[in-house]
């Protein structure tokens, strides 16, 4: 499934550690969920390779607060994608002054990218093969926004 | 005896329509093919696949029974479906035939 | 009137291309319907029981006569011929083809009109006060904050994918003609005692399965916060709505679960860190903007109670009860706010054929400075009009059949399309309706009856208000024949009451006479004066039961 990074499809750098798993040599980028992030924290930190974590839409985000600047990726998740609950994950982590990707994964499709990236989401996980090109229609489609940039002060 | 037809909504125009037994649509309840329980499940595979051929939309089965003119579907619901409201706006258009629903007195 | 500048002019446009697009990758077959109806939605477009149907906002309620015309053109050339004012604000078209719903839209924003979230599980069409702006009682104009609401929730990133759909409605004034507690959120214009004006905020009431009224969250809310606090409950919302069942998803139920208290506190920690990071700043030279266009208009000088109309109402009874029905105080002396019918004797309440609408936009053009609103009863309203007028305009109304004198008596029904048109419907409600008007057309006989509401729902979703009605009939399904549910003592207004169910429901060719027998009893037992919903009130609902009951 490729991966969007600035529009473009990249390799994933990432390994994604299911649960209680192994972890990699400490140079290795890793993600880990919620839990065992509450658990390992410590360790995780230890390391020396880029940490990231994967939110499910109902973990609260203050879970993070402290830690946003061990943090180079946050992937948030569309069970489905009428389920928004990660739009406001994303808003409220970017509130909270998280600099790294936040990256939206499950049933991302086309018509919800531009969406997706105005509240701050900039990695995409899509089925789609041709990604790049709808990733390129999304965003093209709109060029007025009324949030932030006419009714509310930017 | 009662059967089944297979109804859907054709996609291009959203029209009530019906498969008939040539497995084309119709939007005349009374060209509708009646399969019997055996081979009703059939009917409903062609009419999905015709779903996900993209030529229309929520297909399903809706009890009919034999009539005169074709199949009537049993109920009130899917008949209000097949022949249009039961009321009409003055000089809009043709108001349906009158239904068999409680007339006041 | 509000009136749309070049940037959105410029958004709907680009909305008309995302949607022409949209519909062709559903036709081409790029986009299944489970992917291609949510979007589809978003633009107001259903899949009904016969056909589409497309569901146009009319914001807070306010229509040009440009629009009006428009919208019978778009009726006529596409549609057949009528549409379907709803209890919303909205206007619904019935029989619409995918194919050529492109071209509606992009004919709609010509006029800058559009379905833009009239469905989805997003903010809806916000709704308002239909004689804002002219009420004699207003504390202020609630449409411009209506339209603040209308562009801040548009495409709103955040909140376009919410448990379910989101509706506010806005008041101006303490009597409330918006039914704000019946809504997701309802906000009411009140004053402070230092004199500025803000809004009573109130959350979680809504109708369908689970009728509830909402809960005040916030006695006053300065303007300025509006848009940061109102960001603040969806955000809470968003997060916390269940989405585990459709029918426990609206905020009502979350207000419900965990109480009204512990939402304001909610609502107050993320609107505090909302302020902590600016706020949700209004671009103070919109608002500006926003305000003139909703400036009262020059009025000409005009008499007050012109001799003429005087003696016209002295002699001829019709036109005096038409006035005194269908007529409502204005604030500026020697003009009146006229409601026209929607609801003639013998037709589906709310619906106007193409030529109706032409003849309303005429008589906007001629008599109430272009302008119409459209009430969440489903009428329709000439907002500035002359009282010197009235008798021209009474026989231009009369001419289309708008001029039947039942606005706020027993033959204005409100009421949801029903299974005639409804896929949702479990029963029909406008036959009944039909039934109801003409057992009570006598004139004499419905002004005796006075102040008299009956909403009618083809099913629990309840968008015919009838938990809200003096006397509610929920349409439901039994062995597959219609029966009707009554409930008594609803109200929508600031008395706002869910009526309470009085037994068994009753088979549709028993409700009119059911009903008329309950009229009857309460002609019987009123005191001097009183409405029915007041004596509903103090006698309760057992000698209508009685009544309703009664072998005919």
């Amino acid at each position: 499934m490729p991966l969007l990074r600035q529009g473009r499809a990249v390799a994933d750098i990432w390994t994604h550690v299911e649960g209680e798993g192994e972890l990699p040599t400490d140079d290795v980028a890793v993600t880990v969920d919620a839990a065992r992030w509450s658990a390992d924290r410590d360790r995780l930190i230890a390391r020396s390779g880029p940490l990231g974590v994967r939110l499910a839409n109902n973990d609260p985000v203050d879970l993070l607060a402290e830690d946003l600047g061990q943090l180079a990726l946050i992937v948030l998740h569309f069970p489905k994608f009428s389920d928004g609950r990660a739009y406001s994950q994303a808003r409220r982590l970017r509130r909270l002054g998280f600099a790294g990707e936040l990256r939206a994964t499950g049933n991302v499709l086309q018509d919800q990218l531009l969406l997706m990236t105005r509240v701050g989401f900039d990695g995409f996980v899509m089925a789609a093969p041709d990604a790049e090109r709808r990733y390129e229609a999304a965003l093209a489609a709109y060029d007025h926004f009324y949030q932030p940039r006419r009714i509310v002060a930017a | 005896m009662t059967g089944q037809i297979v109804t859907a909504n054709r996609l291009t125009d959203g029209v009530v329509v019906f498969l008939t037994p040539a497995a084309g649509w119709s939007d005349a309840v009374a060209e509708a093919a009646l399969f019997d329980t055996a081979s009703a499940a059939e009917g409903l595979a062609k009419g999905q696949a015709d779903v996900a051929r993209h030529i229309v939309v929520g297909a399903y089965l809706v009890d009919a029974e034999p009539g005169p003119a074709g199949p009537v579907p049993v109920e009130f619901r899917e008949r209000i479906r097949a022949r249009g409201p039961t009321v009409g706006v003055r000089g809009a258009f043709d108001v349906p035939a009158a239904f068999d629903a409680p007339a006041e007195v | 009137m509000y009136r749309y500048d070049d940037f959105d002019r410029a958004f709907l446009e680009e909305r008309v291309a995302q949607f022409r697009d949209q519909v062709a990758r559903r036709l081409a077959g790029d986009l299944n319907e489970d992917e291609f109806k949510p979007l589809r939605l978003m633009n107001g477009l259903y899949l009904q029981l016969h056909a589409y149907m497309l569901r146009i906002a009319i914001p807070y309620g306010t229509l040009s006569s440009l629009q009006m015309r428009r919208l019978a053109e778009v009726a006529q050339r596409w549609d057949r011929g009528y549409g379907h004012f709803t209890t919303r604000q909205n206007i619904q078209l019935n029989w619409i083809r995918l194919e050529d719903a492109p071209d509606i839209i992009a004919a709609l924003a010509e006029v800058d009109m559009h379905g833009i979230q009239t469905s989805g599980n997003c903010i809806r069409n916000v709704t308002a006060d239909q004689y804002a702006g002219v009420a004699a009682d207003e504390i202020e104009d609630p449409r411009i904050w209506a339209e603040i609401l209308r562009q801040w929730s548009t495409n709103h990133p955040e909140f376009s994918f919410l448990p379910r759909k989101f509706k506010i409605a806005v008041t101006g004034a303490e009597l409330d003609r918006a039914a704000i507690r019946v809504h997701d959120i309802g906000l009411r214009m009140c004053r402070a005692p230092d004199g500025s004006t803000g809004f009573e905020v109130v959350v979680g009431g809504g109708l369908g399965r689970t009728p509830l009224i909402g809960k005040t969250i916030r006695d006053f809310l300065p303007k300025d916060d509006l848009l940061g606090y109102l960001e603040a409950v969806m955000r809470v919302y968003n997060a916390l709505g269940r989405r585990d069942n459709l029918y426990k998803a609206r905020v009502k139920i979350l207000v419900h679960d965990i109480g009204a208290e512990r939402m304001a506190a909610m609502v107050d920690e993320e609107f505090q860190a909302i302020q902590a990071e600016g706020g949700v700043a209004l671009d103070p030279v919109l608002v500006a903007r926003i305000q003139d266009h909703f400036a009262p208009p020059a009025y000409a000088p005009a008499p007050e109670g012109p001799p003429e109309v005087l003696a016209l109402e002295r002699a001829d009874p019709a036109f005096a009860r038409w006035r005194a029905t269908n007529t409502a105080a204005h604030r500026e002396p020697g003009y009146v706010i006229v409601n026209l019918s929607l609801k003639p004797h013998g037709r589906p309440p709310g619906d106007a054929t193409s030529g109706e609408m032409r003849a309303v936009a005429d008589m906007a053009d001629r008599w109430s400075l272009g302008e119409i609103r459209v009430a969440h009863e489903q009428n329709l309203v000439l907002p500035h009009v002359r009282q010197a007028d009235l008798p021209d305009l009474w026989r231009a109304a009369a001419a289309i059949g708008f001029a039947t004198p039942n606005i706020g008596h027993l033959t204005d029904i409100i009421a949801c399309p029903g299974m005639d048109y409804c896929a949702l419907a479990t029963a029909r409600s406008i036959p009944i309706a039909e039934r109801l008007a003409d057992r009570f057309k006598n004139l004499d006989r419905l002004h005796d009856i006075g102040p008299f509401r009956i909403n009618i729902s083809g099913c629990i979703n309840a968008c015919g208000h009838h938990h809200v009605g003096h006397v509610g009939l929920l349409g439901v399904d039994k062995n597959g024949e219609e029966f009707y549910q009554i409930t008594l003592g609803g109200s929508a207004e600031e008395d706002t009451a869910i009526g309470r169910i009085v037994g068994p429901a009753v088979s549709s060719a028993d409700v009119v006479d059911a009903i008329e027998r309950l009229v009857e009893t309460y002609v019987d037992i009123r005191e001097a004066g009183e409405t029915f919903l007041e004596t509903c009130r103090r006698v309760g609902n057992a000698p209508f039961k009685e009544s309703i009951y009664a072998a005919a």
